[in-house]
């Protein structure tokens, strides 16, 4: 369970104000997407997300607590460009997390605990399609590539939000929608909050359940950085019960196919067994 | 007729060309000597490689009577100490101050600026306050080298501090990583790379200091010798210690670069 919510969320650099009373409220497992003109202010909601930036005025919380003031390993980031680190192999980068997590004083696994983390790794980097490339380093990846290595490297750590700041936005068409269906599979298996900024329309209303456009609402043509910006529309992509419903089916047909494949089914057991739905 | 920057040599003619003006500068030495040494068989100034030669045999092979060394080797030895403590207490330096006051943003507030200033005092001028402060021996020598060289080293390491990605640093701290993590495993390995090309670029510098502290007070040493028997006209030896000296340059760098390629391949990816 993850919850997002901006109270009433103000930046401003000195006169200039950036974004104004932006007031969102999140729920679980959104795929949040956040569009609007160049140079608005997207960026820098997703940076007072991460930490990277502190809001001027009001607070951002989640799951009803206020969000650290530093980048924390409950946020993970994909940027466009950058993600990766270049000095390690494909396998080093994705082991660099639970490594720093595990060993305080020399970040680096030994013997079992190493052999561990590295199938773990593995099995990771096999899911987004890395499994062949796992001993180069990420100058020799293409850049869809090193998008999907620096999104293993994020997934690792569990993150509770995971962030992305224009991921696909350096990439050719074909490469681009590889990523959108790698990244709403893995928005699915994760269970986890996404939240996106992109400029890109069609991909905001593919990939996301929710999508909010950023704008000015007001403009002082004589002072034009006396208004900030803030949420104008807020569009549901995907309908909450819609998906929760067709969650539901696939879950029951899985459960189906599961009592089939078995036999020796109890004639007194329930058609399907009770879901695990905390929600 | 196309532009003069759109010509190319082949590789072959490359090596040729690449070649020709070390034979060109040895041919026009030769036919001057020659020319010298046919009108005064004693010509001092230009002697031939013959005597270079045996020159350099005999310091190479015969004991001193005054110091009971082999003086090439001595000198060689004496000189590549000095450089070689120089050079790697300057790179130790670079290394740890350049990293931990460009990675702070306080420490650089307060030590950016005075780094900077202190880069610009020159060396040479504060070698008496070096000799009156640690005497004349090896000490003042080296901390003469560290002084002309560490600044540039520190500035050049964090200016490659500053240049890695803030997005690197951030997607760090999300991992989970501690500022000594960040230290240890992003800023240090992508720092080495730079600090071995700064310790390659700050030869020269070094070879410098060494020579002229040894100039001035010494018991030996390449640069002593050079100006020890500069009295004596005798460029039988100035002229190849120069050369040697070229030479162990030039090894030293070679060095350096094959250890930052088998050190890091990772950097020469990046740069291809």
């Amino acid at each position: 369970m993850t919850t997002i919510r901006f109270e009433n969320v103000w930046k401003e650099y000195d006169e200039r104000v950036v974004l104004e009373q932006v007031n969102l409220s999140l729920d679980d497992h959104e795929f949040l997407v956040i569009i609007g003109p160049s140079g608005v202010g997207k960026t820098t909601l997703l940076r007072m997300l991460l930490s990277q930036e502190q809001p001027s005025r009001g607070k951002i919380l989640i799951d009803g607590d206020p969000i650290a003031a530093e980048p924390t390993a409950d946020r993970g980031v994909v940027f466009q460009r950058y993600s990766v680190f270049p000095h390690r192999t494909v396998l080093g980068n994705v082991m660099m997390g639970p490594q720093w997590a595990g060993a305080p004083l020399l970040g680096r696994f030994f013997g079992a605990r190493r052999k561990a983390l590295e199938e773990r790794a593995m099995a990771l980097l096999a899911r987004v399609g890395l499994g062949e490339h796992a001993d180069k380093y990420p100058a020799q990846l293409s850049g869809g590539m090193q998008q999907r290595l620096a999104l293993a490297q994020a997934l690792i750590m569990k993150p509770k939000v995971l962030l992305l700041d224009e991921p696909f936005g350096a990439l050719d068409p074909g490469t681009r929608r590889s990523m959108h269906e790698l990244v709403g599979e893995l928005w699915e298996e994760n269970r986890m909050t996404i939240v996106m900024v992109t400029h890109d329309l069609p991909e905001a209303f593919l990939l996301g359940t929710r999508v909010i456009a950023v704008d000015r609402r007001r403009n002082d043509p004589q002072a034009p950085e006396r208004f900030g910006a803030t949420i104008v529309s807020d569009f549901e992509a995907k309908c909450r019960s819609v998906r929760d419903s067709r969650l539901f089916e696939a879950e029951r047909e899985r459960v189906r196919l599961t009592l089939l494949g078995t036999t020796d089914v109890p004639a007194d057991s329930p058609p399907v067994p009770a879901l695990d739905h905390s929600r | 007729m196309r532009r003069i920057i759109n010509y190319a040599p082949r590789p072959g003619v490359r090596l040729i060309l690449a070649i020709l003006p070390f034979v060109a500068v040895l041919a026009i030495y030769l036919l001057a000597s020659n020319a010298r040494l046919a009108v005064e068989p004693a010509d001092k100034l230009m002697p031939s490689f013959a005597s270079f030669w045996a020159t350099m045999v005999r310091m190479a092979t015969t004991l001193d009577r005054a110091t009971s060394q082999y003086l090439l080797w001595w000198d060689t030895w004496l000189s590549l100490q000095r450089l070689f403590l120089g050079l790697g207490i300057s790179a130790l330096i670079g290394l740890v101050l350049g990293i931990i006051v460009g990675f702070v943003p306080y420490l650089r507030a307060t030590f950016e600026p005075f780094f900077a200033a202190f880069s610009l005092i020159p060396p040479l001028a504060v070698l008496p306050i070096l000799f009156i402060l640690f005497g004349l021996g090896e000490a003042s020598k080296i901390v003469l080298i560290v002084f002309g060289i560490a600044p540039f080293i520190i500035r050049d390491v964090m200016l490659r501090v500053s240049a890695l990605p803030t997005e690197q640093i951030i997607k760090a701290q999300t991992l989970g990583a501690s500022t000594w993590q960040m230290i240890s495993g992003v800023v240090l390995p992508q720092v080495m790379p730079r600090l071995i090309d700064s310790v390659r670029l700050s030869l020269g510098a070094a070879w410098l200091f060494v020579i002229a502290a040894e100039a001035i007070t010494s018991e030996g040493g390449l640069g002593y010798r050079i100006f020890l028997v500069r009295r004596y006209l005798a460029m039988d030896v100035i002229l190849p210690y120069v050369i040697w000296i070229t030479l162990l340059a030039f090894l030293m760098d070679y060095a350096l670069r094959r250890l930052a390629v088998a050190a890091y391949p990772w950097d020469q990816i990046r740069a291809a």
